[in-house]
């Protein structure tokens, strides 16, 4: 495929869109499958079919439209959105083509929640069809691999890649230009790219979003990256639990290698690049690099102790680069617009955009991407509409089992990696759950330590027994049986794990423990002392699992 | 990798004569029929038969060469594996974060009330299994059920119970 | 390469100390007499820095590192047995006690046994987490050996061995967590074991009471464990 080609592929796909006077997008991602948006989409086609408008409308499938609280989600080439479409709406959808808007299904999208967006990462997200790499191509699409492989040379992708500031959205924030310059400057008799996607964090679901709404860009960002460091095989290593996720990646894998975007001699350079995909099998410790790279090698997901990092040893002892999907998603645009342009975007520390997954006690739930920098009230308040009528805001938590929870104080911190640091959470991959009066921290706290007990590989005392005991501890605590010293031994394990555990997920498993102490300690003190919870949780329904 | 002089073993051969196995054998072709997809062929095993017994166990390990012990420690690592069978009919409720403080644990009792069972158990009929999800990813959805295949937001006890009735109505 | 680039020098515990390259601290450490707790490694076995025992103090780096896999450095200063990395050795001692049922007075390794020699000289008098008391099996299958997993502290000593000198890999791990277990085979009773040549590295291997010889009493059960240097000196030399 030369760049010729390419664009030719792109005209011939816009001509062909045009050709269509309406267009009706049905979001085909998971949340709204979920609500039936399959139904939907087939009763719009029938519909459309019966009124013999075939020619004239088309009816695409397309990615996440973001606000998956209110789906199934549709919109038309009017320019309106519909929310909660069920089968029997399809004629008055297709009706408003040529009718007008139906107000009774309609969204409202000069709102915040859509209008305070900066979308690098979503931009084609409920554009484009995932399952066509022609419509991939047609909103521009892989033009960023031909700028690549026909303009740059590998340093200049790394030097534009570091120039952009773009941090590993994963979770820690490492540089990626500087983690791609280490893996460049190995030396390997063959090299791999990886694609975490293993999604483990629960409350996140940024990148299965991606995955399912805009394969192609991952599949460019990886390709930009193998011809940036040199290297020739890459995995994807995806969650199981994502069907459709994984479902769309075969599929644009199949279509890049035929249309000559994989695989040998990419448009006549001296890019070679095969990719494929690895299922993962439930293990949240596999997001930890050296345990990801030791599941793919077929083995357990236990991590090794760095160095030697994965950029020199990693997958079969070759050199490996490791990103996660969003931080491929950001590759495209950034070769194609160049590095400064996006360094324009975000704080001084954190440059670019965040894609956050909004969910909990907010009316709000769903995706949002918005520009590093703006503040957690923007996000929760503005965007999500804060908690539901009659609800009060109690704390957001960032970073999953790894992060914290952020009281009222700082809503109106800026949101960067630095300052969600600085009060004792993590930017994570982008989880944001929202709590209100009738979550109790000590329960959310036990929440989190139940699943760092239970997805520690096991392999360092620290965290395979001193997980347990927190756990246990804890459990105590919400039972109201604990004593003083039990919340001193508590303490006392928190730095234990932090300094002493093997890998990231025992180092950082006391942060959401540490976070409710820090800023809700008299929750603590009521179920100690008092033998209360305040906020009505604890007790009720303990029997339902342990029982 | 480089070139090592494999050690010509005899094929393995099928646990039973049942066609699923060759499933498992392209799976391993494809990857070489080396160490390396022991993952791998133990998902296609799980998505054949539904579950992983010894028997596959050993086979996939004899025709892979990974030694017993370590497919084994694979197998009992992930909890996407299991080695029972699962009911005829499958409710895995998500117990992410979104989903945990939005009531997960309500729908969970309510299986415990009705039916008996416990996250990873089956009733004694076999009809149903009680799975839990660290997250689907449908946190929007918030509290999410996947019945058999299909993923259902925004879940009470009072529609898991018409489900679960549903289920109990057709006798197979 | 001139041979002198070979050698680092630095200080340990505020003594000078010289190494070779690619030497650990805790080679280098046990070189010059300088004591370091350990219970997962095992010369002549690979490294897995799993126990966490070994953690010293790197000035100038703000993680602990575990001096069995650390590579020492040029002018690197190391602290081998601060007050705070005592504190952290006794827990981390304290939560394997807690862990399974080491209860020294019946066990076939006591006066012989790792975990109890480490507790002692770590002057660790009692425990004050709480004991888990999980059930843990005993099987008592194979013609000459022992595993109880009451024992076990999970070192992967035995797997380890069992992979690298024997070759026969009939250990591993399974499961995970708190609930990890070490196995034979398909988590079979270990005297059925198809692949275990009866060898016996495991049982000489293991640093406390969970692998022992049958017909053995209480405190006779000695490992003798010269054996591993020599036989990874002899294979390394094989391959090469």
């Amino acid at each position: 495929m030369s760049p010729e080609e390419l664009d030719q592929i792109a005209e011939t796909e816009r001509q062909a869109q045009l050709g269509f006077k309406h267009r009706v997008n049905v979001c085909v991602a998971a949340g709204c499958v979920s609500c039936q948006s399959e139904g939907v989409k087939q009763a719009i086609e029938k519909d459309v079919a019966r009124r013999g408008m075939g020619a004239d409308c088309e009816v695409k499938g397309v990615g996440c439209m973001g606000l998956c609280a209110q789906g199934p989600l549709v919109s038309t080439s009017a320019g309106v959105l519909y929310q909660k479409v069920a089968i029997e709406d399809a004629p008055a959808v297709v009706e408003s083509l040529l009718a007008g808007p139906d107000p009774r299904l309609l969204c409202k999208t000069d709102v915040p929640f859509f209008q305070a967006q900066k979308k690098i990462v979503l931009e084609n997200c409920g554009v484009i069809d995932p399952e066509r790499i022609e419509d991939y191509i047609a909103a521009g699409g892989y033009t960023a691999l031909m700028r690549a492989l026909g303009e740059l040379t590998a340093a200049q992708v790394i030097e534009e890649v570091t120039k952009s500031g773009l941090r590993g959205r994963g979770g820690a924030g490492y540089p990626t230009g500087l983690k791609w310059s280490t893996v460049s400057k190995a030396v390997g008799e063959r090299k791999y790219v990886i694609c975490n996607a293993d999604e483990g964090d629960p409350g996140a679901f940024m990148d299965r979003s991606v995955l399912e709404s805009d394969p192609h860009r991952v599949l460019e960002g990886m390709l930009i990256a193998a011809y940036a460091v040199g290297a020739s095989e890459g995995y994807i290593y995806v969650r199981a639990e994502y069907p459709l996720a994984i479902k769309r990646l075969r599929i644009a894998i199949r279509h890049a290698e035929r249309f000559g975007l994989l695989g040998n001699y990419i448009s006549a350079s001296r890019l070679s690049f095969h990719v494929d995909l690895r299922l993962g099998a439930g293990a949240f410790v596999c997001g930890e690099e050296t345990a990801l790279i030791s599941s793919i090698e077929g083995k357990r997901g236990s991590p090794r102790p760095r160095p030697p990092y994965p950029a020199q040893e990693g997958l079969f002892g070759e050199p490996t680069l490791i990103n996660n999907v969003e931080t491929f998603a950001n590759i495209a645009p950034i070769i194609r617009n160049g590095g400064e342009w996006y360094a324009q975007i975000g704080t001084e520390k954190s440059k670019g955009t965040k894609v956050f997954a909004l969910a909990g006690s907010v009316t709000n739930t769903g995706l949002v991407e918005v520009p590093m920098g703006v503040t957690l009230r923007q996000i929760v308040y503005e965007m999500g509409g804060g908690p539901p009528e009659g609800r009060q805001f109690k704390a957001v938590q960032t970073g999953g089992p790894s992060g914290g929870c952020i009281p009222a104080d700082f809503l109106d911190m800026p949101v960067d990696y630095e300052n969600l640091a600085k009060v004792g959470s993590i930017m994570g991959s982008g989880g944001m759950i929202v709590m209100d009066e009738t979550s109790c921290m000590v329960d959310v706290a036990k929440f989190f330590m139940d699943f760092c007990a239970s997805e520690s590989c096991g392999k360092c005392v620290p965290c395979r027994v001193g997980t347990y005991h927190m756990h246990r501890i804890l459990d105590a605590i919400t039972e109201r049986t604990a004593t003083a010293q039990d919340l001193a031994q508590l303490q006392e394990l928190c730095d234990l794990l932090k300094n002493t555990s093997l890998c990231g997920l025992g180092q950082s498993a006391p942060n959401p423990v540490l976070s409710t102490l820090r800023y809700f300690e008299s929750e603590y003190q009521a179920h100690i002392e008092q033998h209360v919870c305040p906020a009505g949780v604890c007790g009720k329904l303990e029997e339902a699992l342990h029982g | 990798m480089g070139a090592v002089a494999v050690l010509e073993l005899p094929k393995t051969p099928h646990p039973s004569d049942d066609k699923r196995w060759r499933l498992v054998d392209t799976t391993m072709r494809r990857l070489g029929n080396q160490q390396r997809g022991l993952i791998e062929a133990l998902h296609t095993v799980q998505e054949a038969f539904g579950y992983l017994d010894v028997e596959a166990l050993r086979y996939v390990a004899s025709s892979l060469r990974v030694p017993l012990s370590r497919a084994y420690g694979v197998a009992t690592f992930y909890h996407f594996f299991t080695l029972k069978p699962a009911g005829e009919h499958t409710c895995v409720v998500c117990m992410g974060t979104a989903c945990y403080i939005k009531g997960a644990l309500q729908l969970v009792s309510a299986m415990k009330q009705d039916l008996g069972v416990t996250p990873g158990q089956t009733t004694a009929d076999g009809k149903v299994s009680l799975l839990t999800a660290r997250c689907l990813g449908s946190c929007g959805l918030a509290p999410a059920v996947v019945y058999d295949h299909e993923v259902a937001g925004k879940v009470t006890p009072a529609a898991l119970r018409d489900r679960l009735a549903k289920w109990n109505s057709h006798v197979s | 390469m001139a041979k002198a680039a070979n050698i680092k020098t630095l200080k340990i515990d505020g003594r000078d100390v010289s190494a070779r390259q690619n030497e650990t601290i805790l080679e280098v450490a046990r070189e010059n007499g300088i004591f370091i707790p350990t219970l997962c490694t095992l010369k002549g076995l690979s490294n897995v820095g799993a126990c966490r025992l070994c953690l010293v103090e790197v000035k100038g780096t703000a993680r602990l590192q575990p001096a069995c896999v650390t590579r020492v450095e040029e002018a690197m200063e190391v602290t081998t047995n601060s007050e705070r990395l005592q504190g952290y050795r006794r827990a981390i001692l304290e939560l394997l006690f807690t862990e399974r049922n080491h209860v020294c007075a019946v066990c076939v390794s006591n006066g012989h046994c790792e975990l109890q020699s480490l507790a002692q000289k770590l002057e660790i008098t009692h425990v004050h987490f709480a004991y888990r008391y999980p059930e843990a099996e005993v099987d008592a299958s194979h013609e000459r050996f022992i595993v109880d997993h009451n024992r076990c502290i999970l070192c992967t000593r035995c797997v380890r061995v069992c992979e690298e000198i024997e070759g026969a890999h009939t250990w591993d791990v399974m499961g995970r967590g708190i609930d990890a277990k070490v196995i034979t085979d398909l988590n079979e009773p270990w005297g059925s074991s198809q692949t275990c040549t009866g060898c016996g590295k495991c049982v000489h291997v293991c640093p406390t009471g969970a692998l022992s010889e049958k017909g053995k009493s209480v405190a006779e059960m000695l490992k003798r464990r010269q054996f591993l240097p020599y036989l990874t000196q002899m294979r390394e030399e094989d391959r090469s």
